[in-house]
């Protein structure tokens, strides 16, 4: 064995060698490489869909690998699911908070392996040594607090603890900044170096650059499911990562048409919403199409909704067509000609359990129905008129939602609100997760709406998509507007780095 | 105690004082209430509820629901009745080994359809709850077992009174301790309450939710079972429809307990509580003079009035804004 060779301290920790999964066709991970080593923390950087999470599930035993070897310690493994990989030493804080609310932190630290007598638990057992690992880890609440009265930075810190309980050889901490503030982050940071300084193996997923580089010794860059490269961090830019992150081979074609540009539709002026979003302003005119990026958790779905009237704004205007508007609730913003396609169309898009015609229908009922009655033809001719004006593959209005793939359920939402003959149409990710050819079938559609003279505003965490099909680009960072770009002047580059504050 | 802080805990704290406060009320007008044969009796009188309402909780706490709960007491009752009837001689143990070995055979086939093809809970055991009624047709040809056709054993173990509390009762002090025991001290009682808290953490720790759920539903089966031959030699007699409808009394008495219906919170104490409250109630109303017809009446206005206690509104945060500058 090659490794054997090498001195000791070189022998990684956990080595991942050319590690496939794919979900229903979709590759996830292609070609997945990467080292870790003990007392380094190696910062695992990619954008969203890079692969990043599927790599996590699959270190500790969520997902099975479709091939690729996995070296613990020079030996192969397979982590079978998460009590394996704990028994492993693999431990993880998920980006997402798995902790019990009903539990109490020290049952929810010790879990998966809870001290016991004989047959029965040990509760005081559990309770002074829960009480111990948090004095190592310098906090200070109690173990007996139930879980769901801590906060979110309280919660991973639990998670963390849960890791202390055993033998941690490799400790993932997953996107664990993302909710959390400057003075959390810092705290869970100090947790971090300790565990590092003790021998433990980390791996550090984030977006932010600056914590990287506070943090890290090591990166490792995915991109759409492969390894593209790695190193030490000292003596690496920023500039560098990015180029890494976001460099594309092969430049996908978008069906953007030119437009000339109209009156102002849209204006909103010093919009805020306390602990979402604060003091963005923009406006978007006529045969434009304005793209709004950012990473997950910037604030911008809670602005498209705030814009929509799902919830109310603290402070700021909002302006349509010049005028100023007051949108309390979705059905005010549809009468001011506001549409909004929400991120998630299988919960807040479409009725699935619906047909295409019903779903079309919908927003249109007082047209269809003006009496309130229903009319099953005028419906079917609707939706008739629409699956064939946006190519929507099914076998008729009477097909339901939840039988159509992801593209052609995206169509049907589009058609719902476009029958209405909105001003501004709002997207919230509206390719997220649908294949390359009902992509472009639902960029050509927004773009000709635009091409009409209407609006588009498209939040996107796809920069291919954002860059090929905006006329201008906003970005957003943690609630606030952080840079504007004409189509011209943005470049994958400077977009990331206005997202990540690298 | 260090559970103070858990609200479950306090919700207890609650219920038993308005349990003991509703005691005391009635006896402050009748005195002869709280003599120690009545509370004996009624004691003996929420026994069964006690027992099917533990087992009930359980499968609750997983984020399930027995619907099929009394028919699988029924169906098991019929069938140690008929066993009893042919077998007269056998004696009570292997009818207390065939009640139980029935029932959690039939809760296993609800947890196995709730587990192995995901199936809504709600859907499986209404499902199951018209076949166990059915069968136990089948399984009688519609006929009763009186009690001239029971052994004097069979009939007569339940009501041997050791302390001045009959069988029944003791089995459900035994029942309660058990749960407790079971609920509290082993790794088993506390992966029921994960699973149901919190499913997507409990399987990132290891924990199968589905197979949490599936030994729920055998539990509660098993002491369904039980329940049935115990219903059966209470009350002496067997037919199709005996508990018919009781599952909702053993559901109510759940959520007067402060058991939640979306999972993960509920206590052995608050259960029993809950059944007692249910007991002395109707136990109570005819002493008053109150048709013992209010008692559902009675029942549904308390868990509408706890529900609205404790609803919540929990504002959602979400933390976006960096709430220190850079």
């Amino acid at each position: 064995m090659a490794a054997a060779l090498e001195p000791v301290t070189a022998q990684p920790v956990l080595n991942l060698t050319q590690v496939r999964k794919s979900f229903g066709g979709v590759h996830a991970l292609r070609d997945a490489n990467l080292d870790l080593y003990a007392g380094q923390v190696t910062a695992l950087i990619g954008e969203n869909g890079a692969g990043k999470s599927t790599l996590v599930k699959i270190l500790c035993g969520i997902h099975q690998p479709d091939g690729g070897e996995i070296l613990l310690d020079g030996r192969s493994i397979r982590v079978r699911d998460p009590e394996h990989a704990r028994r492993l030493g693999i431990n993880v804080v998920h980006q997402e908070c798995v902790v019990f609310d009903n539990l109490t932190v020290a049952e929810n630290i010790f879990v998966s392996a809870r001290p016991r007598k004989g047959r029965f638990i040990a509760w005081s057992e559990m309770r002074k040594r829960a009480a111990e690992i948090l004095r190592q880890l310098d906090v200070s609440f109690s173990p007996d607090t139930p879980a769901g009265q801590l906060s979110v930075a309280q919660k991973h810190i639990v998670q963390i603890a849960r890791a202390l309980t055993s033998q941690a050889r490799v400790l993932i901490l997953d996107e664990p900044t993302a909710a959390l503030s400057h003075r959390e982050a810092d705290d869970l940071f100090r947790i971090a170096r300790r565990l590092r300084d003790a021998g433990c193996a980390l791996l550090f997923i984030s977006h932010k650059f600056e914590e990287i580089f506070a943090l890290a010794d090591r990166y490792a860059v995915f991109r759409d499911g492969a390894s593209v490269g790695s190193g030490m961090i000292a003596g690496t830019g920023s500039e560098q990562l990015i180029r890494m992150m976001v460099g594309r081979s092969v430049e996908q074609l978008f069906p953007k048409l030119e437009t000339t540009l109209g009156e102002e539709l849209l204006r909103v002026e010093s919009l805020s919403r306390e602990r979402e979003f604060d003091q963005v302003s923009f406006s978007v005119r006529q045969g434009e199409t304005l793209g709004i990026y950012g990473l997950v958790g910037a604030g911008r779905t809670e602005l498209a909704q705030c814009l929509f009237g799902l919830s109310t704004p603290d402070a700021g205007a909002i302006l349509v067509g010049g005028q100023p508007v007051s949108i309390r609730s979705p059905a005010d913003a549809v009468a001011q000609g506001l549409a909004y396609v929400p991120e998630d169309r299988q919960q807040q898009g479409a009725i699935l359990a619906f047909p295409i015609a019903a779903n079309v229908a919908l927003t249109n009922l007082s047209t269809l129905a003006p009496r309130g009655i229903c009319s099953r033809e005028r419906e079917s001719e609707l939706a008739h008129h629409w699956i064939s004006a946006l190519g929507v593959k099914a076998t008729g209005p009477e097909q339901n939602v939840g039988d159509l793939s992801g593209g052609n359920q995206q169509k049907v939402v589009l058609a719902k609100w476009l029958a209405r003959s909105p001003r501004v149409l709002i997207l919230d990710e509206p390719t997220k997760g649908i294949d390359v050819g009902a992509k472009s079938a639902v960029h050509a559609v927004t773009s000709a709406f635009a091409q009409r003279g209407n609006a588009v505003v498209m939040i996107s965490s796809e920069l291919p998509e954002i860059l090929g099909m905006s006329d201008r680009i906003l970005v957003m960072r943690r609630g606030r507007v952080r840079a504007l770009f004409n189509r011209a002047e943005a470049t994958a580059e400077n977009i990331v780095q206005a997202a990540t504050g690298a | 105690m260090h559970m103070i802080q858990n609200s479950a805990a306090r919700r207890d704290l609650a219920l038993g004082v308005i349990v003991v406060a509703l005691l005391g009320a009635v006896t402050a007008a009748f005195p002869q209430f709280a003599r120690p044969v009545n509370l004996a009796e009624i004691l003996d009188d929420s026994a069964i509820l006690i027992l099917l309402a533990l087992g009930q909780m359980i499968v609750i706490l997983t984020r399930g629901i027995d619907l099929s709960i009394a028919a699988n007491l029924a169906l098991s009752g019929m069938l140690v009745a008929l066993f009893n009837k042919n077998y007269p001689e056998a004696g009570v143990l292997p009818v207390l080994l065939i009640a139980i070995a029935s029932g959690a055979f039939l809760g296993a086939i609800n947890g196995l359809l709730v587990w192995r093809f995901k199936l809504p809970p709600i859907v499986v055991t209404l499902g199951t709850m018209s076949v166990y009624r059915g069968l136990i047709y089948l399984l009688s040809g519609g006929t009763w077992v009186n009690d001239n056709q029971m052994s004097p054993s069979f009939l007569d173990f339940v009501r041997h009174q050791v302390l001045g509390l009959t069988t029944l009762s003791w089995l459900a002090i035994a029942g309660i301790a058990l749960a407790a025991l079971l609920m509290r001290y082993t790794v088993t009682g506390r992966d029921l309450y994960a699973a149901g808290g919190n499913p997507a953490a409990a399987s990132y720790t290891g924990i199968d939710p589905g197979r949490m759920q599936c030994l729920a539903y055998t539990v509660c089966g098993a002491i369904a079972g039980l329940c049935g031959y115990l219903w059966v030699a209470r009350f002496a007699v067997a037919y199709t429809d005996i508990a018919l409808g009781f599952e909702l009394q053993v559901i109510a008495a759940c959520l007067i307990g402060g058991v939640a219906i979306a999972g993960g919170v509920g206590t052995v104490a608050g259960v029993v509580l809950g059944c007692l409250f249910i007991g002395i109630i109707r136990n109570a109303l005819p002493l008053i003079g109150v048709s013992p017809f209010w008692q559902m009446g009675i029942n549904g206005l308390v868990i509408v009035i706890a529900a609205v206690l404790s609803a919540r509104r929990r504002e959602d945060k979400r933390a976006i804004l960096e709430t220190s500058p850079a």
